[in-house]
């Protein structure tokens, strides 16, 4: 059975022999930059028309169902009209802050892409530094927003900013522990090795309950940080229009709005990756014959179920909770999460030291 | 591909970005007008600069923010080794989280954890 290792080893070792070393490095990279770029445009079309009709169906009604069939290409309409816009900059903003910060959020969603693994060597650099190189280069996206916000000169942006910021620093604490609570596990940083030491059983099947606590903590740690209701106050529409980006129309608003979606992509792709087993197949126990059934479905298949089953958790959330208060947001991250998941941790190394896992 | 696909991929985002802003730069007839540039408060002309003194309740929130995420990486190199150093690892970090928590606890007896 043809996999996608095969095929990108292939594809590599055919290169190099045909054009030699500098034109595959050059040939790989024009092909990485195409794939980031189509499966960005990819994320946005499928992500955005999931949510409206995901929404649509929570509340009982159809959703977009004009342009094409099943209102499919109802996104690809709305990113024409969004083209013909005008990408207007106030006259109060700082020009130069206003006009970068859409590029550095594109430019942080880009980048996070690097490490994940989409299948068996279907990844673009197994870093030995994986989990840590996700979480810092995620906690960057944090200056885009401040910088939006306070580039506008608007007291919405400005006040949506601020509450993105304090949100997102927050919540990164909580998400950062559950994450280390299975570095603790593995024992390694690399999204390849995390990956393979699920191959007999996920970790949020074989981890027991700190495992499984610190799995709801990430859950919830990653809807706050993407600023998903019911932790969406940052952008909540009855009292700050849009938030951080009022002010932004056009072509930039596009911008923002799909490195939105691309980070609750990414977010929930790195909680596949560490919880669910990234690309591993689905198996139970010594059951040989499922197993082998499960096997024969590709790599790539279980990681985007897996991660599409996460996002649309998260969209149901939206449709399920209350929105907080900021006072009540940053009490349970400091009052409820931080400690359970500093406990937590600690229970999760006594169960490593022990051997407790199955 | 090792570090240079980090290049290659701000590279395809800023070319993603730029071609997108390019393109709509070109389609659109853009026309003067002075409310246009005017910032957008619901329709209100707006009062006072935006640029002010902010609520220090965010400041408190970012320093604590800052301790414990430097306590964060320190704990990512532990977490590797752990799992091989077995007990003594263990009770070195609870002798760390615990100092943490001391602090925590004092933060949270100040009053910094209550939203003014």
């Amino acid at each position: 059975m043809p996999s996608l290792e095969n095929i990108t080893d292939d594809l590599d070792v055919w290169l190099y022999q045909q054009f030699g070393a500098t034109a595959t490095f050059l040939i790989e990279s024009v092909l990485i930059a195409l794939l980031a770029i189509g499966l960005f445009s990819i994320l946005g079309l499928v992500l955005i028309m999931m949510e409206r009709k995901v929404s649509a169906y929570m509340q009982v009604r159809l959703g977009p169902n004009r342009v094409g069939p099943k209102g499919m290409f109802q996104t690809v309409a709305d990113t024409l009209k969004l083209i013909v816009k005008e990408g207007m900059t106030p006259d109060g903003a700082d020009k130069f802050l206003f006009n970068l910060a859409p590029f550095i959020v594109m430019i942080i969603a880009m980048v996070i892409l690097a490490p994940l693994a989409f299948s068996k060597g279907f990844q673009i650099w197994d870093i030995n530094i994986g989990v840590l190189f996700i979480t810092a280069v995620s906690s960057v996206s944090v200056i885009g927003i401040l910088m939006a916000g306070w580039a506008s000169n608007n007291k919405y942006s400005l006040l949506g900013a601020m509450r993105s910021g304090a949100q997102i620093v927050s919540y990164e604490l909580s998400a950062g522990l559950s994450v280390i609570a299975i570095v603790v596990l593995t024992g390694s940083l690399r999204i390849s090795d995390i990956v393979a030491s699920q191959e007999n059983g996920w970790w949020l099947f074989k981890g027991h309950i700190p495992v499984l606590i610190a799995f709801v903590i990430f859950i919830i740690a990653i809807t706050a940080e993407t600023n998903r209701a019911p932790f969406d106050l940052a952008e909540a529409e009855s009292e700050l229009t849009a938030g951080f980006h009022t002010e932004y129309s056009g072509m930039k608003f596009a911008l923002f709005f799909l490195a939105e979606y691309v980070n609750i992509f990414i977010v929930c792709a790195v909680g596949a990756t560490l919880f669910l087993g990234g690309w591993m197949p689905l198996h139970f126990g010594s059951n040989t014959q499922f197993n082998h059934v499960m096997d024969y479905i590709p790599g790539i298949v279980w990681f985007m179920g897996k991660t599409f089953f996460l996002i649309f958790v998260i969209m149901w959330f939206r449709w399920t909770f209350p929105r907080l208060r900021i006072d009540q947001l940053l009490n349970l991250e400091w009052k409820y999460l931080l400690p359970i998941s500093l406990f937590n941790l600690l229970l999760v190394t006594l169960m490593a030291i022990m051997g407790w896992h199955f | 591909m090792g570090a240079s696909s980090l290049i290659v991929l701000m590279i395809a985002a800023v070319a993603f970005a730029g071609i997108a802003l390019l393109i709509s730069k070109v389609v659109l007839k853009a026309t003067k007008n002075k409310q246009k540039g005017e910032a957008y408060e619901c329709g209100v002309p707006t009062r006072g600069p935006s640029w002010i003194q902010f609520n220090v309740g965010y400041y408190l929130f970012a320093l604590l923010f800052l301790i414990f995420d430097v306590e964060l990486i320190f704990l990512y190199p532990w977490a590797v080794v752990v799992k091989g150093t077995g007990w003594i690892a263990l009770v070195e970090a609870v002798i760390f989280l615990f100092i943490l928590f001391m602090g925590f606890l004092y933060a949270h007896k100040k009053g910094a954890l209550k939203w003014q």
